[in-house]
């Protein structure tokens, strides 16, 4: 096995491991917030980042998973693990109506459309009255336990978001080193050239949007049940697509282990800023938050994980050619 | 439903629409010259109605005198900000683009918020208060006249584009940056002029706007949405699809709120947006 | 029968007429070069025949069967393969990806790829780049790393698109052998280009567009005599 996967084991290991490490509840849950977002993001980075397809309008799939989810337990009583399923499968189908109206759509154009999406199915719930409306829906905390996924504690809910981002990153994995992981770049680099050798770019981006809205609805089913209430503002808002596909930008779109640093980084500042600046209305975190936007946009496109590895090619070519040059040398003087 | 109500309402749709049609004929400039969607370009509008405000309150300036001022103001602003931001992200990924005019979306929401506090202020009283009876139909002074000075506006900046050099200048690189390059036209000159007017007509709108619409730090989100749809339907890049587009827009958005009720006013314009982009993405008035 | 037939390919755009009444055929095997003045409407016949326009009127046939109209993709899957004036490579993948991604269609297996791809970088001689970022490579290279990812899905014609332009005479005469290694192969080529000191030696047949229409159906000697084609290039008084 090679050194990089006992790392990841490890980490993993170490992960499931910190509840255990004594973190006062606030810390515990800033954890649980950095895993949730790094699913997200995960999720956003099939369809954002390995296929190019810039949505900004996600947020109308975790909408979706957290209503499906709460709706099939308030109305039908379902489980909510079953209901969580059906929240993905949910957004999946509804998907294909997603991407056959945006997909034919290029750039700019793809980027209003989804956030116009995500809008109108903002505005269908908020009218949507069995499905609580502007006011929204509560779900009990009467009973509790596993199979109801209600919790008293943090730590079962840190188990659970710490257990669907691993089953996010590796579903991405696997994209990334099957036959769809070539597609998707393909389509992501030159569409033209990748019909051209066979590539049917409308069927390959729908499968990588609706496995990516499946991932992110069943973050929204999971953000349901841990907060015990959702509404229209909470689960479906523009400013929430937008901090999805940011996560991913920011540790690098296109990289398994991008959403990771980016949720990281971007809750970390979230976090810091509300503490020392307080959630008082001035929009200070809000001044932060976008300076930060646009420094990664401006200087890092490429995100951390770009940055990182960009770092570690220059460190690279300046030993290979401290080599080069001291070969030289030697071998000259030897002549 | 009277003939009444009807006509009331097809006047206010005209009058609003022709100031979403100023707000858009700033951005289609800017995404005509230099292909950048500018996310912000609400907050022009937002800082247009601050500054109406502000001369309003603190100098008991009218905000229709106070317009020029704003104007210019705003063109400086846009210019600054081209020249430290965006001159930057040119030729960047399309994505970075998208990212950076959102965060100065937010950034400038953010310092307003910081500067203003969230609180709702309005204008009372001004020149243009009260309302006017026209042809049987009962019509707000303020949005008459913000009406009446968008279409001025407008003119203006069409008579700009057509009838001098500098129009023709930032036409021929909306056209083609290389060939007016060539012709020793400067590109970044033209896409400073372009975030210049584009940002001085938001503000204008804005000064207009802040006569009768309640002003706040995020109020630039209403307008952004819409503005793109009607950029969209008139063709991206073309001021007078803009112009003819935001009429259009902003009918449709109030009959939809008479038929529909009003909580619907933005879904109506949403559907329609998606329409346009997927059954006809050039616009109404551009070219496939 | 031939390979591929054009029938009277006409394709206007609104009020411009690209081609006319165009038609010609490829045999297997073959390589057929379409030379022509600038806009004579080369790119758009290519475009035609790998499914990127669909023609107004008039039909294409491959080995009998219609494909004029058929979607790019289902051309490739057809057996049409091309190259674009532009490399268009997938620049955030190493060459051996860039032509894995191409071997997918037929093997479906990534490993069954990864084996095709490296036969076919050696076939075009990068077989020592294929661990290098298609971006870092050269316009040269890029070509014939586009011509690589054009084979690996198994076609039976090969469409290049002025894979010779811009190149220095040594270059042209890596490109030649290419060709022909392909010709030997069995694949037939049709090959638009300006390059004339490249094309016409190789190829069997030559097909002359001027303004969308052909004025020149022969061998290489017939059509550099042909007093029609001469005055094409030289331009009419």
């Amino acid at each position: 096995m090679s050194l990089k996967s006992i790392l990841l084991l490890a980490a993993l290991l170490a992960a499931c491991l910190l509840p255990f490490a004594g973190l006062g509840t606030s810390h515990l849950n800033l954890a649980i917030l950095m895993l949730m977002a790094a699913q997200l993001g995960a999720a956003w980075n099939m369809i954002g980042g390995y296929a190019g397809q810039a949505s900004l309008g996600h947020a109308a799939f975790f909408g979706i998973g957290a209503y499906t989810s709460t709706l099939l337990l308030l109305k039908f009583g379902l489980n909510p693990w079953l209901g969580m399923l059906g929240g993905g499968l949910t957004a999946a189908v509804l998907s294909l109506a997603f991407g056959w109206s945006c997909f034919r759509l290029k750039g700019h154009y793809f980027a209003m459309a989804t956030i116009a999406v995500a809008e109108l199915v903002q505005i269908v719930f908020t009218e949507w009255d069995y499905a609580g409306g502007a006011v929204g829906l509560t779900i009990p905390m009467n009973k509790q336990g596993l199979t109801e996924m209600v919790f008293a504690g943090k730590a079962p809910y840190y188990w659970l978001a710490l257990g669907l981002l691993v089953a996010t990153l590796l579903a991405t994995f696997a994209i990334e080193r099957s036959f769809l992981g070539y597609y998707l770049r393909a389509i992501k680099d030159e569409p033209d050239a990748a019909r051209s050798i066979g590539i049917d770019i409308s069927r390959y981006k729908q499968v990588a949007l609706s496995l990516s809205a499946f991932f992110t609805a069943m973050g929204g089913s999971l953000y349901a049940q841990k907060e015990l209430y959702i509404d229209p503002n909470s689960v479906l808002s523009t400013a929430l697509s937008i901090k999805m596909a940011l996560v991913s930008i920011l540790g690098g779109v296109g990289t398994l282990f991008g959403p990771l640093f980016g949720a990281v980084m971007l809750t970390g500042i979230e976090e810091v800023t509300r503490a020392t600046f307080g959630g008082s209305g001035r929009g200070t975190d809000t001044i932060i938050y976008a300076s930060l936007l646009i420094i990664i946009a401006v200087f890092y496109p490429s995100g951390i994980v770009g940055w990182w590895r960009a770092r570690a090619q220059r460190w690279k070519t300046k030993r290979s050619n401290a080599a080069a040059a001291v070969a030289a040398v030697t071998s000259e003087g030897t002549l | 439903m009277t003939l009444e109500i009807l006509l009331q309402t097809l006047a206010s749709g005209v009058l609003i629409g022709l100031i979403y049609a100023l707000v858009a004929i700033g951005l289609t400039m800017i995404f005509g010259v230099m292909d950048i969607v500018n996310f912000a370009h609400g907050e022009f509008l937002m800082l247009g109605m601050y500054a109406s405000f502000w001369l309003f309150s603190l100098y008991a300036l009218d905000p229709l005198l106070t317009l020029p001022f704003t104007a210019l103001m705003l063109f400086a602003f846009g210019v600054l900000l081209y020249k430290l931001v965006i001159v930057r992200i040119i030729d960047a990924p399309m994505l970075s683009q998208i990212f950076a005019t959102f965060g100065l979306m937010y950034l400038l929401r953010g310092v307003a918020q910081f500067l203003w506090k969230p609180d709702f202020r309005s204008i009372e009283n001004s020149l243009a208060s009260g309302s006017v009876k026209l042809a049987g139909i009962q019509l707000g002074r303020p949005q008459l006249i913000a009406g009446v000075g968008a279409v001025l506006v407008t003119g203006a900046v069409y008579l700009f584009l057509h009838r001098t050099k500098w129009g023709a200048a930032l036409e021929a690189t909306a056209a083609d940056k290389e060939a007016a390059r060539l012709m020793g036209i400067d590109s970044h000159k033209m896409f400073a002029l372009a975030w210049g007017i584009g940002a001085a007509c938001a503000g204008v709108a804005g000064g207009l706007l802040a006569t009768f619409f309640p002003i706040f730090p995020d109020v630039g989100a209403n307008f952004i949405l819409l503005a793109f749809v009607v950029v969209n339907l008139g063709g991206f890049g073309s001021v007078s699809g803009a112009f003819w587009a935001g009429i259009l827009v902003g009918v449709i958005e109030v009959m939809g709120g008479l038929l529909l009720g009003p909580q619907y006013k933005l879904a109506v314009v949403l559907v329609l947006f998606l329409a346009v982009l997927m059954f006809r993405p050039q616009g109404l008035m551009g070219k496939a | 029968m031939s390979l591929l037939q054009l029938h009277g390919v006409t394709k206007r755009f609104g009020g411009l007429t690209a081609n006319q009444d165009v038609s010609f055929s490829v045999d297997a095997g073959q390589i057929v070069g379409l030379i022509g003045p600038n806009g004579a409407g080369k790119t758009t016949a290519f475009n035609c025949v790998a499914g990127f326009y669909a023609p107004s009127e008039g039909h294409i046939t491959l080995d009998g069967r219609t494909i004029s109209g058929l979607a790019p993709e289902a051309c490739a899957r057809a057996g049409i393969a091309r190259t674009f004036q532009i490399a268009r490579t997938f620049t955030s993948m190493t060459a051996c990806e860039n032509v894995m991604a191409a071997a997918l269609l037929h093997q479906g297996r990534v490993p069954a790829a990864l084996a095709t791809a490296l036969q076919w970088l050696a076939f075009v001689g990068l077989a020592r780049f294929a661990d290098k970022p298609a971006g870092s490579m050269t316009i040269s290279e890029q070509r014939r790393l586009a011509v690589a990812r054009a084979l690996a899905i198994d076609p039976k014609l090969l469409l290049m698109d002025e894979v010779m332009a811009g190149l220095n005479p040594s270059e042209v005469h890596e490109m030649v052998e290419v060709v022909l290694n392909i010709r030997q192969r069995g694949i037939a080529c049709l090959i638009v280009e300006h390059v004339l000191e490249g094309i016409m030696p190789i190829a069997d047949k030559i097909v002359v567009l001027d303004r969308g229409t052909k004025i020149a159906d022969g061998t290489p000697a017939e059509v550099s005599r042909d007093p029609a084609v001469i005055a094409a290039y030289l331009g009419d008084a």
